[in-house]
């Protein structure tokens, strides 16, 4: 009998990799980073405390609703992440099984099939779960601090939480085995990049459309007694959220139940034992079938008949290039995929425009007509820099192991990025001016409002875009492979700090102009544009070029000091 | 055609590259060996303008790679050591974005497209992606890709890794008719074997450093090596003594 390793060594290369990531981290200077993301984590949390804390100090004061609704809100919270968890288990759990690059040493070597399966779970937990984990304390802090739960509770709480996390590992790893062995691993990539997409655009629609907000209104409750009837009875009684809330509401109302923990602990055990089960029943087999490639005959002539004609005046290294990147992006079903979502948010967004109630008088109606149409420059260039985020800052990176060709083809870099920069803007200027158009077309504004919102709106996408790429560029990870994380880095948050400046100073600029606009309707006197306003469209203008030619220059140095 | 001089690379206060001068001339196929880490793919890279000199110029042409890049690019084919290619491309699509960055396009470069998948048998796999593609295919892909513009000077680095014993053949025959027609070819190598059968001339690297240059004969008369095979020059140049000491635990291991 072959002495096994232990599950830490099987491990070893996982968390010593992470501890020389932040020891390059603190050695290149990293402490501005760190108090960045301290200070962005920190307000988040403070955050997240302060509205639930503000909800559940009221509600403890209300004499019926009172003890049931944070239950009730507990469940439903833990609900959603138990949602979230399983999705995001099942898509981890597809590299962490079947395509990580540890794989092949791993199996080759004597291991063990029960050492490989927990430390392979432990490493699919980790990495989907951690940002639930973080989530999840300021949420229970403020339960905590609310019902004075004291330190114990936090003890207890880490108690009820952990095999609440353990349990949608142990099935999303299960949901991927199954799939796994029925596609090949790349085609189920695709798969489920799709599902879990179309699941949170279909839930985001859901959620939109059956119009929460009516819930608030008194006279939307019939009967009151249905109402305390549905809070009184659990939500879900078999899912482990349920199991979680009760333990922890349980503890914080003094009546500590046993019965939700054991549930939590024997069938996160059970659980670990049936899958583990099912692993060495499929693992070999799922392993061997996610080494196929997905075979795929591609006939390219259909880009190069259409985008390729349309872009015959462009010398031909740039069009190649443009050709490249947009053939790239709609084969890998996991860039595209997210598009779905995105067409939902789009929807969702007017229908939420649609949905104000601001036609029902004059003259306040015009003059909210008009704030809301302003504020809503603000809010499109922040879904804008989201989007930017999402596609156009990784699109350097993405070239990471591919620099080797184009730095040593006679490419010049500015090519590179000017192709970099339209492939991305386009797309972005048409989406933002179709927003703010349906937006003010729905608003019913006046002319000079809109033609002063789509101008803006192109000056800032223009903006925005040289900025994705010009932070992508700053903060290249040429090691990612999924062009999903990279936003999520240290330079995304970076990117979404500056353009959230600029959005500030763009706003502000423009205010100047549009209130003396606004002023001069509401008193019925005629709108003049005078210097003031006209030095205040110059300031907006100015900050708008600035930032598209600065972060391009900036991006343009960086780039040809790359080495690799 | 290549010329070297003074080249230096630094990486923080490591020496990769220690100040080394080469000239390979035109019509000679250059061989560049040594143990691993000598600096051999670093400064292979400086030739094809991946990497940035700490010092010293590189010189492909007479164009300096820094200052008049794309001149000097234009007349280079480089082949990495590893084959990263646009995954979602199909092997057509790729050859014929390379092309593009080299400003050819149109029935010519559909022509040599073809010409040059037919010759590493790659025509039946033309329109599947690259992410199907094997090890092998993949490095055949990128020797094409390094060859459709028509380079002047071929720049590769241990061009014989994962190719089967047909395209390695293949690939000497393809390089020896490149210099013979007036190309140029400097490769690193780990297979001496390969260096001896191929190369006009060699250097050998150790430590950063140039240790030996000129054709094998030269080498073993600077060395006073008499007739030594090139294996046993390498060695002695390179620390055999290791090498030996090496093979006498891994003997010890086995008996």
């Amino acid at each position: 009998m072959i002495k096994q390793p232990s599950l830490a060594h099987v491990l070893q290369p996982k968390w010593r990799t992470a501890l020389q990531r932040l020891r390059e981290e603190r050695a290149k200077g990293g402490s501005g980073k760190l108090i960045i993301l301290i200070l962005v984590g920190g307000a988040f949390w403070a955050g997240v405390f302060g509205v639930l804390y503000l909800i559940l100090r009221n509600l403890r004061k209300v004499e019926e609703l009172g003890p049931l609704i944070p239950g009730k809100i507990l469940g439903l919270i833990l609900l959603s992440f138990i949602s979230i968890l399983v999705l995001s288990n099942v898509i981890t759990a597809l590299s962490s099984f079947f395509l990580a690059k540890d794989l092949d040493l791993l199996v080759s070597s004597p291991v063990d099939w029960l050492r490989l399966y927990l430390a392979k779970l432990g490493e699919t937990l980790l990495h989907s779960s951690w940002m639930v984990a973080l989530m999840v304390v300021p949420i229970l802090a403020a339960y905590g601090i609310v019902y004075r739960g004291g330190v114990l509770f936090a003890l207890y709480a880490i108690l009820a939480i952990v095999p609440m996390l353990i349990l949608p590992a142990v099935v999303g790893c299960a949901v991927t085995l199954v799939l796994v062995n029925i596609f090949p691993a790349r085609r189920t990539r695709d798969l489920l990049s799709i599902i879990a997409l179309g699941a949170a655009a279909g839930v985001i629609l859901l959620f939109r459309v059956i119009r929460p907000e009516q819930l608030a209104r008194p006279e939307g409750f019939r009967n009151l007694l249905d109402f305390l009837i549905l809070l009184r009875g659990p939500t879900s009684p078999f899912l482990p959220s349920e199991w979680a809330s009760q333990a922890i509401m349980g503890f914080l109302q003094n009546k500590p139940d046993a019965l939700p923990l054991v549930l939590l602990w024997t069938t996160a055990a059970a659980f670990v034992t049936l899958g583990a089960v099912l692993h060495r029943a499929l693992y070999a087999q799922g392993f061997t079938k996610a080494q196929e490639g997905a075979e795929r005959f591609i006939r390219g002539g259909l880009w190069r008949w259409t985008v390729g004609s349309l872009l015959a005046w462009l010398p031909v290294a740039k069009r190649e290039f443009v050709l490249k990147d947009i053939k790239l992006f709609f084969r890998d079903t996991t860039q595209w995929s997210q598009l779905i979502l995105l067409a939902v948010l789009v929807v969702v967004y007017l229908f939420n425009i649609q949905a104000l109630p601001l036609h029902r008088g004059e003259p306040v109606g015009f003059f909210y007509v008009n704030l809301v149409s302003f504020l809503n420059l603000g809010l499109a260039g922040f879904v804008l820099a989201s989007i930017a985020a999402r596609f156009i800052f990784p699109a350097v990176s993405l070239e990471g192991r591919q620099m080797w060709l184009l730095r040593s083809s006679p490419l010049d870099l500015r090519a590179l990025l000017w192709s970099k920069y339209w492939v991305g803007t386009l797309p972005l200027l048409a989406l933002g001016l179709l927003l703010t158009g349906m937006t003010n077309a729905l608003l019913e504004v006046s002319t000079f409002m809109m033609v002063m919102s789509l101008a803006t709106m192109a000056a800032l996408t223009l903006a925005i875009a040289a900025m994705a790429l010009a932070f992508g560029t700053l903060y290249p990870q040429f090691e990612t492979e999924n062009a999903a994380q990279i936003p999520t880095s240290f330079g995304g948050l970076v990117f979404m700090m500056a353009t959230i400046a600029l959005l500030a100073g763009v706003i502000v600029s423009l205010w100047q102009a549009v209130y003396t606009y606004v002023r001069a309707v509401y008193d019925g006197r005629p709108v003049v544009i005078d210097w003031w306003m006209f030095l205040w469209f110059a300031v907006a203008a100015a900050l708008c070029t600035a930032a598209t030619i600065v972060p391009l220059r900036m991006a343009l140095r960086k780039m040809e000091t790359f080495e690799f | 055609m290549i010329r070297l001089e003074n080249l230096t690379k630094l990486y923080g206060s490591f020496v990769a590259v220690d100040d080394i001068s080469l000239h390979v001339p035109r019509g000679v196929l250059y061989g560049c060996l040594g143990p691993n880490g000598a600096g051999k793919t670093t400064t292979l890279r400086m030739i094809a303008g991946i990497l940035r000199p700490t010092q010293g110029r590189v010189l492909l042409g007479g164009d300096d790679i820094h200052v008049n890049p794309l001149a000097a690019k234009m007349r280079l084919g480089f082949i990495p050591d590893r084959p990263f290619v646009y995954d979602k491309l199909t092997g057509a699509e790729f050859l014929r974005f390379v092309a593009g960055l080299y400003g050819q396009e149109g029935d010519s470069v559909e022509r040599r497209i073809a010409e040059l998948l037919e010759v590493f048998e790659l025509t039946s796999w033309k329109d599947e992606l690259i992410e199907a593609y094997s090890h092998g295919m993949r490095q055949k892909l990128i020797i094409s890709s390094a060859l459709i513009h028509r380079p002047e000077c071929i720049v590769v680095d241990e061009p014989m890794v994962g190719l089967d014993p047909k395209a390695a053949r293949l690939l000497k025959d393809i390089f020896r008719q490149f210099v013979e027609r007036g190309g140029t070819v400097l490769m690193s190598t780990h297979t001496l074997e390969v260096a001896e059968a191929m190369c006009d001339q060699i250097a050998i690297m150790q430590h950063g450093k140039i240790v030996a240059a000129g054709t094998v004969s030269d080498v073993r008369r600077q060395h006073q090596a008499g007739d030594a095979s090139l294996e046993e020059l390498f060695l002695k140049l390179t620390g055999g003594a290791q090498v030996r000491e090496l093979a006498e635990v891994l003997g010890g291991r086995v008996a």
